[in-house]
């Protein structure tokens, strides 16, 4: 295909390329990862994803010069049964290729901030080996993630939903027979089975949705469900209802909101680029891509779109609330995360989906951003650590259990723990931006764009989202409104916690920057929250992603910015933040000393520190009962009943009975073995008779010889 | 005229005579000699049913039994010889060592 | 009764008696000496048979080679005689009862059942001349060569057999 011609028709034929370029780069470093260095098997990661990144900007182009044609790339046969025909087809439109952008290009940052995160990472947790593992595992994500955004059927989109579950589960057990402390444990693992778990009830409701769609729409295509759902709507509105109910569920588990949220905190177990990729940008958004994709589903049953867009809000609020009350850096990042994909859930609930994949982009900039700089202070403390050599002295058990619970309380999870040092605990750190200048004005600007400051891109997004709320629901509005606030809030805590006031530890002390393949992505990232708001300003004209999205999304309502909604969400963040400086900014925290908060919020304060006890919660109603059902099944059913009764006593003992007695006495020893002896009784006496003539004179032999021929002539004879 | 039939008849009763020198005789050497006379009267039925009917194959099978019978006696009579050189006798009576 | 026929029955009778004159000598030499006499009377009849060559076979290898060695054993050992049998009291009586049973049952078969018409044609020119005996080398040294060979290996064996059976070995006590 001559070059001009590619140009003016498009890339369209290099969308496979998006899934086989992060398979060929895991195959090189699978199968010789193992001669490569650090840097090569980095080098080989990253440019795996690039390579998806550049088909992705490629697609982007032939998309636009196509004028927003959707165009589908079939690659092979899939599945084909009766009525069922299911082919291996890429979708290329805008809102795929907008999934792509962010995926590959955010991921190939985050692959290379991986190789300076994990050559230090390995190394803390004694085991270089496991470098190679985690790139594979990184271009694996890639590749499921690619599945999921370009394929053309529900079911293709479930294979990469399925595949990036996969991936999540490796990466957040990546250290599995460790704790995030790296001491020997099973959290590791138990956090990466309870993501999976949790997600597998979520996927249980997306296979119910699947279900009724094949059975009352008749197809898993996009295009043929989406053509059939009116007439559906029409004549059964509750099949449509149930379909976007259940898929919600799906939603729920993946996007992580109520009431599956659950697993997304624990999740923080992995390192920290897997945070920043699955946990925070691409992943978890994979619900809010979802709902978008079904938009024309959604658009049909009002119903189900505020319950989606109140499943959003609350999540956003809650979510909110606990981060308020966390200590680890990276757990307030995940329940910022949470938040904020409540408030993409709410937008695309609302049908506002170009507000929703707004916020998802920008989202995508600015939470990892913030991760991969938490990734970094984490290091730089871990540097510290090692550097000082200092221990935290141990404090007796007995002792302290003497001093009663209010002081353990105090000392937190740290010191209980013994001597292990967290370098995610925000009270061991301090005094940072000394230390670390490039990461704190890093993470300042990731938390000014999260807390929604003009002109940052979050300022934009959620701004967006919050207009959409008033004009359609208004608890919604107010919900979104209140989260914003407390967003504004934590983040302001967590920056005076970590960046100002004094060391609370030494190795916050001697903490050292990150060498330049960490900060560099950073940098980017920040740039992209900075000026990512340029996508969609809410100017006329400058509607660019509503433009673009709106080939695929159909018209979409463009509104101009609307200053009340706007100031009044400016006012909160800023007024949150003014209250965190009140709090944590002016008298900072010294080692040791509790939360100021939690004096005057009282019980409050110890629900949000303890996550409103929801876990706790999940295991009274569910996890316990449920244990305790197994133990019942296990021990009285499974084991008195069937294996110490039925199988034992039962079916052994009449085997046992029989065969002893039955087959044993009689058979056995009076039939075969009776046989058995008689037989050699007789062959015993026979040639004891037998051996008589042989005796020895061949005159005797000669004689029966004759005997034999006159025999057998007298035969011939008398026949 | 002779009748085939009568040297069919007398190769029987030559054959009988042999067998029956085979039986009743204990001196292994007269034994041999039985055994000679049972293969010429098998001989001697060979000859005469080839010239019943014209055909060469009798008496070129008798030359063969006759140079097969040759090399039996070179053989029986060295494993005689033999057996009197250990044992200084040569009745086959006394030779039962492998009696049952 | 014809000439033939004559012949034929002296010379069966002579056959009969030496062979029982064999079967019943108490010497062993006066038993091959018989023998040697049934034999050339069978090579009379092989000559009656027109089987000139077979004849002569008879009279070289067996009337002279094999019971030239039969004497010679016998002489050698000083086997003449035996002591009377003690053992197999049964074996006599028996063994001729057998015998007699297996000569009646072979002549009723001969003539019961495998009675032919066919005649010994009495021998002509023809039969001595060479032309026979070129016919019977032809066949044999064809249609019967591998066997011909055959028999020379075994004959070469069994000479082998021989000399090794009955070789003294050195330094072997007696």
């Amino acid at each position: 295909m001559h070059l001009n011609e590619t140009i003016s028709s498009g890339f369209f034929f290099l969308a496979p390329w998006l899934v086989f370029a992060p398979v060929t780069g895991l195959l090189i470093n699978l199968i010789f990862g193992r001669q490569f260095s650090e840097k090569v098997i980095g080098t080989v990661a990253s440019l795996a994803s690039g390579a998806a990144f550049v088909v992705s900007v490629l697609l982007a182009y032939s998309v636009s010069i196509n004028h927003g044609e959707m165009v589908s790339v079939p690659l092979a046969e899939w599945i084909h049964i009766g009525t069922l025909q299911l082919d291996w087809t890429f979708r290329v439109d805008s809102l795929s290729t907008t999934m792509m952008l962010v995926v590959s290009g955010v991921g190939t940052l985050i692959h290379i901030y991986a190789i300076g995160y994990m050559h230090e990472d390995v190394r803390f947790k004694n085991d270089e080996g496991r470098f190679n593992r985690f790139f594979i595992f990184l271009n694996l994500f890639i590749a499921a993630m690619m599945i999921l955004v370009s394929g053309d059927s529900f079911m293709m989109l479930f294979v990469g939903w399925e595949g990036v579950g996969l991936c999540s589960f490796l990466l957040i057990g990546f250290w599995y027979e460790m704790d995030t402390l790296g001491r020997s444990s099973w959290a590791n693992s138990n956090a990466a089975k309870k993501a999976f778990i949790v997600n597998r009830v979520g996927d249980f409701g997306f296979l119910i949705a699947g279900f009724l769609m094949f059975w009352y729409l008749g197809s898993f295509q996009f295009d043929a469900v989406f053509a059939a759902a009116p007439a559906v709507a029409e004549s059964a509105p509750w099949v449509i209802v149930a379909i976007t109910l259940f898929m919600l569920v799906g939603v729920a588990g993946k996007s992580a909101q109520i009431p599956l949220y659950i697993w997304l905190p624990d999740a923080m177990a992995g390192p920290t680029p897997v945070s920043a990729l699955i946990h925070a940008a691409t992943m978890v958004t994979a619900g809010v891509y979802l709902v978008a994709r079904s938009a024309p589903l959604y658009t049909l049953v009002p119903q189900a779109q505020y319950i989606v867009a109140m499943v959003g809000a609350g999540t956003a609020l809650f979510a909110a609330t606990i981060a308020v009350g966390q200590y680890d850096i990276k757990k307030v990042l995940a329940y910022s995360t949470i938040s904020q994909l409540g408030y993409m859930i709410a937008a695309v609930g609302m049908g506002a989906y170009v507000a929703g994949m707004f916020h998802l982009i920008a989202h995508a900039f600015f939470k990892a951003l913030l991760f991969l700089s938490a990734g970094s202070v984490i290091l730089g403390l871990e540097r510290g650590h090692h550097a000082h050599a200092h221990h935290v002295s141990h404090v007796d058990h007995g002792k302290k259990k003497k001093e009663g619970k209010k002081k353990e309380e105090e000392r937190g999870h740290n010191e209980e723990h013994g001597e292990a040092f967290d370098p995610g605990d925000m009270r061991n750190m301090g005094g940072m931006r000394k230390t670390m200048p490039l990461t704190f004005w890093l993470y300042l600007i990731g938390a000014l764009a999260l807390a929604g400051i003009f002109p940052l891109v979050g300022f934009w997004s959620k701004d967006e989202i919050l207009l959409d709320a008033s004009l359609h629901y208004t608890s919604v509005y107010w919900q979104l409104t209140i989260a914003a606030f407390f967003t504004a809030f934590y983040m302001g805590r967590q920056i005076w916690m970590v960046f100002f006031g004094e060391p609370r530890h030494a190795a916050a002390a001697h903490a050292q920057e990150s060498p330049k393949v960490i900060t560099v992505p950073l940098m980017i990232l920040a740039g992209l929250s900075v000026l990512g708001g340029a996508l969609n300003l809410p100017f006329e004209g400058f509607h660019n992603l509503g433009h673009w999205l709106g080939y695929t999304l159909g018209e979409v309502e463009s509104l101009p910015l609307d200053l009340k909604v706007a100031s009044i969400s400016t006012a909160l963040a800023l007024l949150a933040i003014l209250i965190s400086w009140l709090i944590y900014g002016r008298n900072t925290l010294r080692a040791g000393q509790p939360d100021p908060l939690k004096r005057p919020l009282g019980f409050i304060f110890t629900g949000m520190e303890n996550k409103w006890f929801v876990d706790e919660g999940y295991f009274a109603v569910i996890v316990n009962p449920f244990k305790k059902i197994s133990q019942f099944l296990a021990d009285v059913i499974d084991g008195r009943f069937w294996h110490d009764f039925v199988h034992d006593t039962v079916i052994l003992g009449t085997y046992n009975w029989l065969s002893e007695i039955a087959l044993d006495r009689y058979a056995d020893q009076k039939g075969i073995d009776a046989f058995a002896n008689w037989l050699g009784d007789a062959t015993q006496s026979i040639s004891a008779t037998m051996r008589k003539v042989q005796n020895g004179f061949v005159r005797s032999y000669a004689l029966a010889v004759m005997l034999g021929v006159v025999l057998i002539l007298g035969y011939l004879i008398f026949k | 005229m002779v009748p085939v039939d009568y040297y069919i008849l007398l190769s029987a009763v030559l054959f009988t005579l042999g067998a029956l020198g085979v039986l009743i005789r204990r001196n292994p050497l007269i034994i041999f000699m039985s055994i000679e006379l049972m293969l010429n009267a098998g001989n001697l039925a060979f000859v005469a049913f080839a010239n019943m009917y014209k055909s060469f194959s009798g008496q070129i099978f008798v030359f063969f039994v006759i140079a097969v019978a040759a090399a039996e006696v070179a053989v029986g009579l060295a494993l005689i010889v033999e057996i009197f050189k250990t044992r200084k006798n040569i009745n086959i009576d006394e030779m039962n060592s492998l009696k049952g | 009764m014809t000439s033939e026929l004559i012949v034929f029955l002296v010379l069966s009778l002579v056959a009969v008696s030496s062979a029982l004159g064999m079967l019943f000598s108490r010497n062993a030499v006066y038993s091959a000496l018989f023998l040697v006499l049934n034999f050339v009377t069978v090579a009379v009849f092989y000559l009656l048979l027109g089987a000139p060559f077979i004849a002569m076979s008879q009279i070289t290898v067996y009337a002279g080679a094999i019971m030239v060695l039969f004497l010679f054993v016998i002489m050698l050992l000083g086997a003449e005689s035996l002591a009377p049998a003690k053992t197999l009291p049964w074996q006599r009586p028996l063994a001729i009862l057998l015998a007699v049973i297996l000569a009646v049952e072979s002549i009723y078969l001969v003539f019961a059942r495998a009675r032919s018409d066919a005649f010994v044609a009495a021998p002509d020119v023809a039969v001595n001349s060479m032309d026979n005996l070129r016919e019977m080398a032809m066949i044999l040294f064809n249609q019967f060569l591998l066997p011909f060979e055959v028999t020379s290996v075994l004959l070469l064996v069994a000479m082998v057999g021989a000399i090794v059976l009955t070789k003294q070995v050195k330094g072997e006590q007696r």
